[in-house]
C-alpha cells in the first residue's frame, strides 16, 4: 500500500526523467484510470473509465473489440519501482564515466545531489515525494540488502581479530553518543530564547539515537583507496554494521520510553534487560538460521540452479522472524550471513558462489544507491521546521560527542589491544563518522505523536549532509595530509615495492602456515568442534580443503587448454628473441625515463598479486572481490606442477617463455631455466631439433663418473644444465664468472652426505613434493661435476662454514637441550 | 600432547626444555665472545639462548598443537606435501619459496624444532631487546628477517639476486597481463636501481641499502598468538 502511494505521488513528475520521454505522455493520459486511492495530490483527472483492476479485457460491454488497449494501473507499481532503480542505476553509470569525481567526491555526495536536483524538479511542478521512507517499506525491503552485503562480504579473519575493538565501539560507543548527544540536546533546550522548550529528555535521547548511526561507506572507500591499516579499517566497517543494530536497538527502547507518560526506575532495569534479549535473542536466530542454510545446501547438489535462493530466502527469514519477535533483526542476519557463509560457499558449486556474490552485492548495492537518491529528493520535498539553535547545535555535539567517545574509548580500550591505536587513528576513527541511510530511514519512521518530528527530519538531514559532503570530501586529503599509519604505501623505489610485496606474501603464508586465523585460544576449540562435527553435518563433501580439490580438477581442463594454445603461440617469442638478446647485452648502459619508471610503477602495482587476505579485507561495498587471481595462481601454480611432473627432455625445452619463470624448488640450479631466448641465434632452430643437438654437445663435455647413477629423469636435468654452458660460452666473461662462482661455491660449502631419499613415484595429490625430490636429486649429483672445472675466484675464500647455522640450510636436530 | 608415535617424546621433552627455559630470565651475556665482523656475512652464529627466547610457553603449545594438525602423517615431522595442503597457502603466489625455506636443502622433512626455527625469524622485536647488548643477533634482528627474505630470491645461494632469480618472482607475483619484454625491463630497472657495484646482480648487501628506510621490523613480523 505504501509502495502504492509512492509511487502515485511520483507518476507526473516522471515526465522529467529522461530516459521516459516517449512514454510520458502515455503515462498522462493513464492517470487518471486510477482508482480512488489515498493519494490526495495525484488523482486530478476524472476517471475516463469506471473500473479495470486486473482485468485483461475490461470493458465487456462495449461491442466492438479495441484493438489498442492500455492498462496502466495493473503494471503501475512493478512498473515504477523499475523505473526509480533505473534512474538511480543510470546515475551511478553516469559517475563513472568520469573516474576523477568519484575520487575526490563520494559516490553518496554525487547521488545526494542527484536526488537534490530531481527533488527540485519534483518541487517545482509540486509533486508529492515517495513515500517510501515513511513506512517499514525501509525496514522490510531497503535495509536487509544492504546488511546483507555488509555481512556477507565482512572480512571475517580481521574482524574477529578485532572483534573486542568492534564490539566495544559499537555498543559502547552507541550508546555513548546517544546519551551524550541527548543530554546535551536536552541543556539547549532549556534555554528560552531557541524555544524549543517544549523537547522533553525522551524525545532528545530518541533523537540522539538517530543521528549517531555512523554509515561510512563513502569513508571506507577513501579509506581503501589510500590503503589505511587493516586495524583502522575494520574498526570502521564493523562499527558501522554493529552500530546499525544497536542503534536500531535503542531506537525502539526510546520510542517506547518517549511515548510513556512516566519512567520509573524499574523501566531502566528493564530497559538494559531488554537491550541484551534483543540483541543475544538476534544473534540466536541468525545462528538458527545460518545453520539451517548450511544444513540445506547440503542437499542441493542436484538443483544447482535454485541453490543461490536458499542464501537469500534464509537470511530474510532470519530477519523477518526476529523482526515478528521484535528483536534485533540486522543481528540476526549478520550473525545468518558469518555463520552459514563457510559452510554454504564449500557447499554450492562455484558458479552459484559466484551467483549469490554478485547478487548479494547487487540487492546491496542498489538499496543504498535508492536511499542516498531519495535523501536528495526529500530533502527538497519535504516540508521543513528549520531552527537555528538546535540545528546549529545538533551539529555541533554530534562532531564534539563523537570525537570525546573516540578519544576516551580508545584510551581504555588501548591497553587490551596489541597494536594500539594513535593519534592520527583515532582522528580517522573520529571523523570517519558520517552519518547517512540509517539514521534518515529512522528519522522518517518516527511516530507522528511526537510534536517536533518536523524538527527533528530537518536536524537530520542537515546532520546528514553536513557530514557526507563537508567530511566526506574533506577525508581523503586529511587522512593523506596527516598520513595515518598504512599498509603498503611508500612507493620510493620499485625494488621497496617489490621487496615489500615479498614481504607481506611472505608473512601472509607464514600466518596461514601458523593458523593465525584462529586468533583465540575458544577459536581453536571451536575450530576442533567444527571440524569433527559440524563440517560432518553441514558439508556435503566432508573432505578438508575440498573446495581447493574441486577447483583443481576444473582447472585441469582450463589448463590443459592453455597449454595447447602456448604450443601455437611458441614460435613467436622465438622469433623476436633476437632483439631481446640485444637488449640484454646492452642493458648496463640502458637509461630509464620518469614515464619510463612510472610506467613500472603502475604495472606493478596494477598487477601483482595483493595479499591474500587484504584483497578479501578491502572489499568495497560496490566492488566484488576479486575471485580470477586466486583462480590464475592456481592455474600457473597448477601448470608447473604439472610441467614437473612430465617425463623427458623435449617438455623442458619447448615450454614457453611465458611459463619459465614458475615456481621453481629450491635445490634446482637456476641456470637450467634460463630462457632460450635470450642466449644466441643459433639457439633458435626449431625445437624439434633443439634437444638432440643439446644433448650431442652435452656428451663429450660430461664425466662419465656420474653415469652409473644416472637416475630416471637425468636426461631432462642433464640438457638443461648443458644449455647453461653453451649459454656460457657465448653471452660474455662476466656472466660466466658469476655462474661458475656460483656453483663452485654452493656446491663446496656443502659438506658430503647421503642424497636425500627419492620418491620415484608420484600420485596427482601430492606430485609437486615428490618432483621436488626428483629435482633435488638430481640437482646434488650434477653440481659436484663443474667444481673440479671452474676455478676458485677471489671471493670463494670466504668460507661458509656457518651455513650450518643458516635456518634456511639448517637440518632437523633432535637433541633436546637442558 | 600426548601422542604415540616415534619421536613423540623427544618433541615434548624439548617443548619442555624450551618452555621452561623461555620463562626463565635471560642470563647475562658471556661478554667475551665478539659480535662477527664481516656484514657481508650475515648468518651469525646463533647461542642456544636466543633460541629458547622465540616465543612464550602457550605460543609454543598453540604452534606445536597447530605443528601436529598439520601433520598428516604423524610421524613428528612435515613433509612438502603437508604444508602444500594448506589451501591459503597453495594460493599464496610465493608458496612453494616459503615452504622452501623450511626445508635445509636437501631434506623433505621439517620436524617441531625446525619449523619453530623458520618462525622464529618472525618475531617481533621488543623494545628491550633493541637496546640490549646481544652477543649474537637473534632470529628475529633486522638482518636475518632481510636474508630470509633474500633467499627467497637467491635459491642458488650465491648471496646474490640475480637478474633470472628476480624475473622468476617478479612472474610469481604478476599477474599474466604483464609481457616478458616489460617485466624484463621491471627487473632490468630494479637491478639498475640497486646495483652499486656493477655486477648485474643485488648482493646482500645492497639489499639492505634498498630497504634501509623500509620498517622491515615491523613488516616482517607476526603477532604469534597464545
Amino acid at each position: 500500500m505504501d509502495l502504492c502511494t509512492m509511487d502515485l505521488r511520483i507518476t507526473r513528475q516522471r515526465g522529467f526523467l529522461l530516459f521516459i520521454f516517449t512514454c510520458s505522455s502515455l503515462l498522462h493520459g493513464s492517470r487518471g484510470e486510477i482508482p480512488s486511492k489515498p493519494t490526495g495530490g495525484v488523482t486530478i483527472l476524472p476517471p475516463i473509465k469506471p473500473d479495470n483492476g486486473p482485468q485483461a479485457f475490461p470493458d465487456a460491454e462495449k461491442e466492438n473489440m479495441p484493438v489498442f488497449t492500455m492498462n496502466y494501473s495493473r503494471i503501475q507499481i512493478p512498473f515504477e519501482i523499475t523505473l526509480w532503480v533505473l534512474l538511480a542505476s543510470f546515475a551511478k553509470i553516469g559517475f563513472h564515466v568520469y573516474k576523477k569525481i568519484t575520487v575526490w567526491v563520494p559516490e553518496s555526495c554525487l547521488l545526494i545531489t542527484i536526488g537534490l536536483i530531481v527533488g527540485g524538479i519534483m518541487h517545482s511542478v509540486h509533486e508529492e515525494p515517495p513515500a517510501v521512507l515513511r513506512s517499514n517499506v525501509f525496514f522490510l525491503y531497503m535495509l536487509p540488502p544492504i546488511v546483507l552485503d555488509s555481512a556477507y562480504f565482512m572480512p571475517t579473519r580481521p574482524f574477529f581479530e578485532n572483534i573486542g575493538t568492534v564490539l566495544w565501539f559499537a555498543v559502547v560507543g552507541t550508546l555513548w553518543n546517544s546519551i551524550g548527544i541527548g543530554m546535551s540536546l536536552y541543556a539547549i533546550c532549556q534555554i528560552e530564547a531557541f524555544g524549543v522548550q517544549d523537547i522533553n529528555l525522551q524525545e532528545n535521547l530518541l533523537f540522539a539515537t538517530i543521528i549517531s548511526a555512523v554509515d561510512p561507506v563513502a569513508v571506507l572507500s577513501v579509506f581503501e583507496d589510500v590503503s589505511v591499516n587493516e586495524q583502522l579499517y575494520i574498526v570502521v566497517f564493523g562499527e558501522c554494521l554493529f552500530n546499525d543494530a544497536v542503534t536500531v536497538v535503542l531506537y525502539n527502547m526510546f520510542n517506547f520510553v518517549a511515548e510513556m507518560p512516566v519512567v520509573e526506575p524499574v523501566d531502566v532495569f528493564l530497559g538494559v534487560a531488554r537491550f541484551f534479549v534483543v540483541g543475544f535473542g538476534g544473534m540466536g536466530f541468525g545462528i538458527l538460521f545460518g545453520f539451517t542454510a548450511a544444513f540445506t545446501t547440503r542437499f542441493t547438489s542436484r538443483v544447482r540452479e535454485i541453490e543461490p535462493l536458499f542464501i537469500f530466502m534464509y537470511s530474510y527469514l532470519a530477519y523477518l522472524v526476529a523482526e515478528l519477535f521484535s528483536i534485533s533483526s540486522i543481528m540476526a542476519i549478520v550473525t545468518c550471513a558469518l555463520t552459514m557463509k563457510y559452510y554454504v560457499e564449500e557447499n554450492v558449486s562455484q558458479r552459484s558462489c559466484t551467483t549469490i556474490r554478485h547478487v548479494v552485492k547487487m540487492l546491496g548495492s542498489i538499496a543504498e544507491t535508492l536511499i542516498f537518491f531519495f535523501l536528495g529528493v526529500v530533502t527538497i520535498t519535504t516540508d521543513h521546521e528549520w531552527n537555528w539553535g538546535y540545528i546549529l547545535f545538533t551539529l555541533l555535539f554530534a562532531f564534539v560527542w563523537r570525537g570525546l567517545g573516540v578519544l576516551v574509548l580508545t584510551q581504555i580500550i588501548n591497553p587490551f589491544r596489541t597494536i594500539p591505536f594513535n593519534f592520527k587513528d583515532q582522528f580517522g576513527l573520529a571523523y570517519g563518522g558520517l552519518r547517512g541511510a540509517i539514521s534518515f530511514a529512522l528519522v522518517f519512521t518516527l511516530p507522528d505523536s511526537i510534536g517536533r518530528k518536523q524538527l527533528f527530519v530537518t536536524a537530520t538531514i542537515a546532520v546528514i549532509l553536513f557530514t557526507v559532503f563537508l567530511q566526506g570530501i574533506s577525508i581523503r586529503p586529511l587522512i593523506e595530509f596527516i598520513n595515518v599509519r598504512r599498509t603498503n604505501r611508500n612507493l620510493d623505489t620499485i625494488n621497496v615495492e617489490i621487496h615489500c610485496r615479498i614481504m607481506d606474501h611472505t608473512i601472509a603464508g607464514i600466518e596461514d602456515l601458523c593458523g593465525q586465523w584462529s586468533h583465540f585460544y575458544w577459536k581453536d576449540k571451536f575450530m576442533k568442534f567444527n571440524n569433527q562435527i559440524l563440517r560432518k553435518i553441514l558439508i556435503r563433501d566432508n573432505r578438508a580443503e575440498s573446495s581447493i580439490v574441486a577447483l583443481y580438477k576444473k582447472l585441469e581442463l582450463q589448463n590443459a587448454m592453455e597449454i595447447l594454445d602456448d604450443y601455437e603461440a611458441f614460435f613467436t617469442p622465438l622469433c623476436c628473441s633476437g632483439d631481446n638478446a640485444a637488449g640484454f647485452e646492452a642493458k648496463p648502459k640502458r637509461k630509464f625515463l620518469a614515464p619510463d619508471l612510472k610506467n613500472m610503477h603502475d604495472i606493478l602495482s596494477k598487477n601483482m598479486y595483493k595479499i591474500r587476505q587484504r584483497t578479501v579485507a578491502y572489499t568495497t561495498k560496490h566492488a566484488l572481490p576479486n575471485e580470477s587471481q586466486s583462480k590464475e595462481i592456481l592455474i600457473r601454480r597448477h601448470a608447473s606442477i604439472r610441467r614437473s611432473l612430465r617425463p623427458g627432455s623435449f617438455q623442458s625445452s619447448v615450454v614457453p617463455k611465458s611459463h619459465k619463470y614458475f615456481s621453481l624448488p629450491a635445490g634446482k640450479s637456476l641456470d637450467s631455466k634460463f630462457p632460450p631466448g635470450m642466449t644466441n641465434d643459433e639457439e633458435t632452430m626449431s625445437e624439434a631439433a633443439y634437444p638432440s643437438r643439446r644433448s650431442r654437445l652435452v656428451q663429450p663435455a660430461r664425466s662419465s663418473s656420474s653415469r652409473a647413477m644416472m637416475p630416471l629423469r637425468r636426461l631432462d636435468t642433464l640438457t638443461e644444465v648443458h644449455s647453461v654452458d653453451v649459454v656460457d660460452e657465448k653471452v660474455g666473461d662476466r656472466r660466466r664468472a658469476a655462474r661458475g662462482t656460483s656453483r663452485t661455491n654452493s656446491s663446496s660449502s656443502r659438506d658430503p652426505r647421503i642424497p636425500a631419499p627419492q620418491r620415484h613415484h608420484s600420485s596427482a595429490d601430492n606430485g609437486r613434493g615428490s618432483a621436488d625430490n626428483f629435482r633435488n636429486g638430481h640437482h646434488e649429483e650434477e653440481e659436484e661435476e663443474p667444481q673440479p672445472l671452474s676455478p676458485a675466484p677471489s671471493w670463494t675464500a670466504e668460507p661458509r662454514e656457518d651455513a650450518a647455522q643458516n635456518p634456511l640450510l639448517r637440518r632437523p636436530q633432535w637433541k633436546p637441550k637442558k | 600432547l600426548a601422542k604415540s608415535c616415534p619421536g613423540q617424546e623427544t618433541v615434548t621433552l624439548y617443548l619442555r626444555g624450551v618452555a621452561l627455559r623461555g620463562r626463565r630470565p635471560r642470563p647475562a651475556p658471556p661478554s667475551t665472545s665478539p659480535p662477527p665482523a664481516s656484514t657481508s656475512h650475515p648468518i651469525k652464529q646463533e647461542d642456544n639462548l636466543t633460541e629458547t627466547r622465540l616465543v612464550s610457553h602457550s605460543q609454543i603449545t598453540r604452534l606445536y598443537s597447530r605443528f601436529t594438525s598439520l601433520d598428516k602423517g604423524e610421524n613428528g615431522t612435515l613433509s612438502r606435501e603437508d604444508f602444500q595442503r594448506i589451501p591459503e597457502l597453495a594460493i599464496n603466489p610465493l608458496g612453494d619459496r616459503i615452504i622452501n625455506a623450511f626445508f635445509p636443502e636437501g631434506e623433505d622433512q621439517v620436524n617441531f624444532r625446525g619449523f619453530m626455527r623458520i618462525l622464529a625469524h618472525f618475531r617481533p622485536i621488543e623494545d628491550n631487546e633493541k637496546k640490549s647488548v646481544a652477543v649474537s643477533e637473534p632470529l628475529n634482528s633486522r638482518t636475518n628477517k632481510l636474508l630470509f627474505a633474500f633467499r627467497l630470491y637467491d635459491l642458488d645461494r650465491d648471496d646474490k639476486i640475480s637478474r633470472e632469480e628476480l624475473l622468476q618472482v617478479l612472474r610469481m607475483m604478476v599477474g599474466v597481463n604483464i609481457s616478458d619484454d616489460q617485466l624484463g625491463s621491471i627487473a632490468d630497472r630494479t637491478i639498475q636501481e640497486a646495483d652499486t657495484n656493477g655486477d648485474n646482480s643485488i648482493s646482500f648487501n645492497e639489499f639492505i641499502k634498498v630497504l634501509e628506510k623500509v620498517d622491515v621490523e615491523q613488516k616482517m613480523s607476526i603477532r604469534f598468538l597464545h
